[in-house]
């Protein structure tokens, strides 16, 4: 009994080993939330697929960004403009319901239809005037991106900077910026982003997306300054205060990182809405204009016509949803890599394996 | 021969982490007979709670439970969980630590003990009711029937851990498991607390758990000590046994670290020269209010306080939650404005100086916080905070810094290395460490010390207080330190200051404060401490008890 006990003891001191091991192991909360994150499956998934829609997007259209006096034009690799017009192309390929401009990508292989797996001059067809289809979804896209970058630096940075203010002095100062939320708050999103389309819109897409930028900071404000008002009351912000910090350093240097995993998360999440907010005004006709394209007015023009033509529609719907959904992903593996106590549940296989090892030993 | 109501055989817990399973608790043993306490003690991480809780299937869902647990004969580890849940609360009660939170806020105490009665209990609302005051009474409430509609945000600290042990005790439990039942509360209020339990052990004759790292609590309730390490028993006897004959190394040196009211010796306080120097700190007539904020009225934290600290001696300021000894720690370094009166160090005034003059004062104070893992930045690496005082004080940079990092790790004995970790790499004695590290970075005048040891388990306290009176030995710094804990304080302190309810009742010498009490308050305080020792607590609560 007394040596079996021993044993035990002995095992028991091995393993807390391996704990403290584990524990200790050198690393920093970086690496940490990064290591956590790389084991999100959905996110990494997502993480690939929104990259890989990227390099597509841009290098297959180029880039056309300026005014109409002073543009700036790369030009991509595929073949065809959004601007160009070609009657003959539309006539071209001519679908078996008699539809012109029909797409001529055909994923079947042979032995299903017996056509086999081509590409053809037009992938995704052509509208009625024969401008290729891929090249105005990949310019639409091209410019939601554009749309959900600019919108989301600014809300970011501007979300970050009042709501670490209010949160951090407290007072007067929070309850003024308060109400400033308040008031872009009651205001709906869509409204402004009418007024803001109708003025601006025709500006081309850059000046449409700061002004909604700059009307969508408010969730991420208020978000952020929650954590200040926590985070200012914990003992290491009066630790930095003794050791002498000024206000300045306080709020970037101890404040801040503790608080990035909020603002990273409400960043993916107002990245995502501005998308769908942008195609939304799109949409309604108060974005982007002709002869211009977004995602949102592809579907827009081509809802009618989606009996006879359902491609016209699905694919400027496929890219708004996996844009979308991709960075909500990304945004959820985020906010689980960055909660400490977030915990991965262990699957019914897991258990039973330990377990059979566990009867083995 | 009674027969146990719980008895534990081969009982092991464990957890999943990261894919492996550790084990929490290995092999366990024991019986438990009714109206006896067995007190199951050891260190944080040494696996008491988790066994406890584990022994209802109260764990969290990465954990897992093997051999017999049987209360009155009946395994609850293969039982059903329809079994297991009319045991829980009916047979089986858990107090749990702390009050605060197990209660739930929205709902009145009294509704809380009748969901109890009628979970289990086919009984009529009106009995319910009259059962539930009838519980109220039993465990001392003022006026149950008026409490019985209390929410919990109404009563104090103690009077909501006197409702959790009546919802506890609602359906005569055979077995009532208190996990740290007087960890949150007041050495007065934990007197009363284990006076009641031990009150009612004998009148329902139920077997009483008691999980706890006091040694103090121990000593005043155990009949039988299970002392566990790293999830093994280590020891396991009478509470007598144990604390006169320890076997086991491991609980001897628990039983050593533990401070011991009344037997240690006064360290000598010599000055430089035979005239009494200038004091280091000095607080003058000092009042310190919370302003009103909204609907909650202005405050007196502090009021009409008189204090000096002379160089090289420690002032132990001891007193209850609430008593205010922390917002006088905080105001004495500049992070809570004074009201009135002047609060001098080393010659400078802190009342009423701006944030310019405050940084040049701060350069002669330091302070070590309460909690080490709430005042190290978690995102900064170890050496940066430490340096952190350095480096906006100017005093160096660069390889400068990083030298004298060291030379300051070096001091509080932790590796040089540790300059890069981040403070969730360590434990919580060497964050508190690290926050001495820091506190003497510029070598102040004065350190102040709030409650440093009171997150930390006794072995850990007791090299921390070691560390600190070699360092105050070598460098002679005056100290304020600030404590609920009387034994910790005798240790350390030359003379004691005693609040009560912001205002100083008694300050004088360490051995007249202790041996010679004048206040009735200091006097209800030392009598309220629990000593380690069973003997000596039995004829100190009797004396306790008989002076009400």
């Amino acid at each position: 009994m007394a040596k079996s006990k021993q044993d035990l003891e002995k095992s028991s001191d091995k393993n807390e080993n391996e704990i403290a091991l584990r524990e200790t192991e050198g690393l920093s909360q970086g690496q940490i939330i990064r290591r956590r994150f790389f084991r999100h499956k959905g996110a990494m998934a997502s993480l690939v697929v929104l990259l890989g829609m990227f390099l597509f997007v841009f290098s297959a259209s180029g880039i056309h960004l300026g005014s109409a006096k002073q543009p700036i034009n790369i030009a991509g690799w595929w073949p065809h403009s959004f601007k160009e017009i070609d009657p003959e192309a539309a006539l071209k390929n001519v679908c078996s319901n008699g539809i012109t401009g029909c797409p001529t990508l055909d994923i079947l292989p042979s032995f299903i239809d017996g056509t086999g797996i081509k590409i053809g001059d037009h992938p995704l067809g052509t509208d009625i005037l024969g401008t290729d289809y891929l090249a105005l979804v990949t310019r639409g896209a091209e410019q939601s991106i554009l749309v959900m970058l600019i919108v989301g630096f600014l809300g970011v940075t501007l979300g970050t900077a009042i709501g670490a203010v209010a949160g951090f002095y407290g007072g007067v100062v929070d309850a003024i910026l308060m109400r400033v939320t308040d008031m872009f708050l009651v205001t709906p999103t869509l409204v402004i982003g009418a007024v803001i389309g109708f003025r601006f819109g025709n500006l081309g897409v850059v000046p449409l997306a700061l002004m909604l930028g700059f009307f969508a900071w408010m969730g991420l404000a208020r978000f952020v300054r929650t954590e200040f008002l926590t985070l200012r009351e914990r003992e290491f912000v009066d630790a930095a205060r003794v050791a002498g910090a000024s206000d300045r350093r306080i709020i970037f240097k101890h404040i801040l990182p503790n608080a990035i995993g909020i603002i990273i998360v409400s960043g993916t999440l107002l990245m995502s809405g501005a998308i769908l907010t942008e195609s939304a005004l799109s949409y309604l006709g108060f974005g982007v204009r002709l002869p211009d394209v977004s995602l949102g007015l592809l579907v827009s023009q081509y809802q009618d016509t989606f009996n006879v033509s359902p491609w016209m529609f699905w694919w400027p719907g496929f890219f708004i949803i996996t844009i979308a959904l991709s960075i909500n992903f990304i945004g959820d593996g985020l906010r689980d890599a960055f909660d400490p106590r977030q915990r991965r549940r262990i699957s019914a296989k897991e258990r039973a394996s330990a377990k059979e090892a566990k009867g083995r030993a | 021969m009674t027969e146990p109501v719980l008895k534990v055989t081969n009982y092991n817990v464990d957890f999943w982490v990261d894919g492996v399973w550790y084990p929490a608790a290995i092999d366990m043993n024991y019986e438990l007979l009714p109206g006896k306490t067995l007190a199951i003690v050891g260190e944080s991480g040494s696996g008491k709670s988790s066994s406890s809780m584990g022994l209802m299937g109260l764990l969290a869902s990465n954990a897992r439970t093997s051999g017999t647990v049987e209360v009155k004969g009946v395994d609850m580890l293969s039982a059903s969980a329809a079994t297991v849940r009319k045991y829980r609360g009916k047979e089986v009660a858990y107090i749990f630590q702390e009050p605060m939170t197990a209660l739930n806020p929205v709902y009145t105490i009294g509704f809380q003990i009748v969901e109890t009665l009628r979970v289990h209990l086919p009984i009529s609302p009106s009995a319910a009711k009259e059962r539930a005051i009838e519980l109220l009474t039993l465990v001392d409430i003022p006026n149950p029937a008026a409490s019985f509609d209390k929410y919990p945000h109404q009563l104090s600290g103690g009077q909501k851990q006197r409702a959790m042990i009546a919802v506890a005790l609602a359906c005569d439990p055979a077995l009532l498991i208190a996990d740290e039942p007087t960890t949150a509360l007041d050495v007065t209020v934990q007197a009363e607390i284990l006076d009641l339990m031990r009150d009612l052990r004998t009148k329902l004759n139920s077997g009483i758990l008691l999980i706890t790292h006091d040694m103090g609590v121990v000593a005043d309730m155990a009949d039988d000590i299970l002392v566990m390490k790293d999830g093994v028993t280590v020891e396991h006897d009478t509470a007598d046994n144990i604390f006169n004959r320890p076997k086991h190394p491991y609980t001897q040196q628990l039983l050593a670290a533990v401070p011991k009211l009344g037997s240690v010796p006064l360290r000598e306080l010599k000055f430089a020269s035979e005239v009494k120097p200038e004091p280091v700190l000095v607080l003058d007539d000092v009042s310190i209010e919370y302003p009103k904020r909204g609907r909650v009225p202005a405050f007196t934290a502090a009021r009409n306080i008189n204090l000096a600290i002379f160089p090289g001696e420690i002032l132990g300021l001891v007193g209850e939650s609430g008593s205010g000894k922390t917002t006088i720690g905080r105001a004495a370094i500049g992070l809570i404005p004074v009201k009135s009166g002047s609060i001098k160090v080393a010659g400078n005034e802190i009342a009423g100086a701006t944030g310019k003059e405050l940084q040049a004062i701060r350069r002669h104070t330091g302070i070590v916080f309460q909690d080490p893992a709430s005042s190290l930045n978690p995102r900064l690496p170890l050496g940066e905070s430490i340096g952190e005082p350095l480096f906006l004080a100017k005093v160096a940079k660069g390889a400068d810094l990083d030298r004298m990092v060291e030379e300051l790790l070096d001091k509080v004995e932790l590796p040089r290395s540790y300059r890069n970790r981040y403070p969730h790499e360590l434990s919580g004695g060497q964050r508190q460490r690290v926050g001495i590290a820091r506190a003497l970075a510029l070598s102040p005048d004065i350190l102040i010390a709030d409650e440093p040891t009171s997150a930390l388990d006794v072995s850990i306290q007791a090299r921390f207080l070691e560390l600190l009176q070699e360092l105050q030995d070598k460098l002679k710094f005056a100290c304020l330190f600030i404590s609920h804990d009387i034994a910790v304080v005798e240790i350390l302190a030359h003379r004691i200051a005693v609040m009560q309810h912001g205002s100083l009742v008694e300050v004088g010498d360490r051995d007249q404060i202790l041996k010679d009490p004048q206040h009735e308050y200091t006097k209800m305080l030392l009598s309220a401490v629990p000593v380690p020792d069973p003997e000596l607590q039995r004829i100190r609560r009797e004396a306790r008890l008989k002076n009400k």
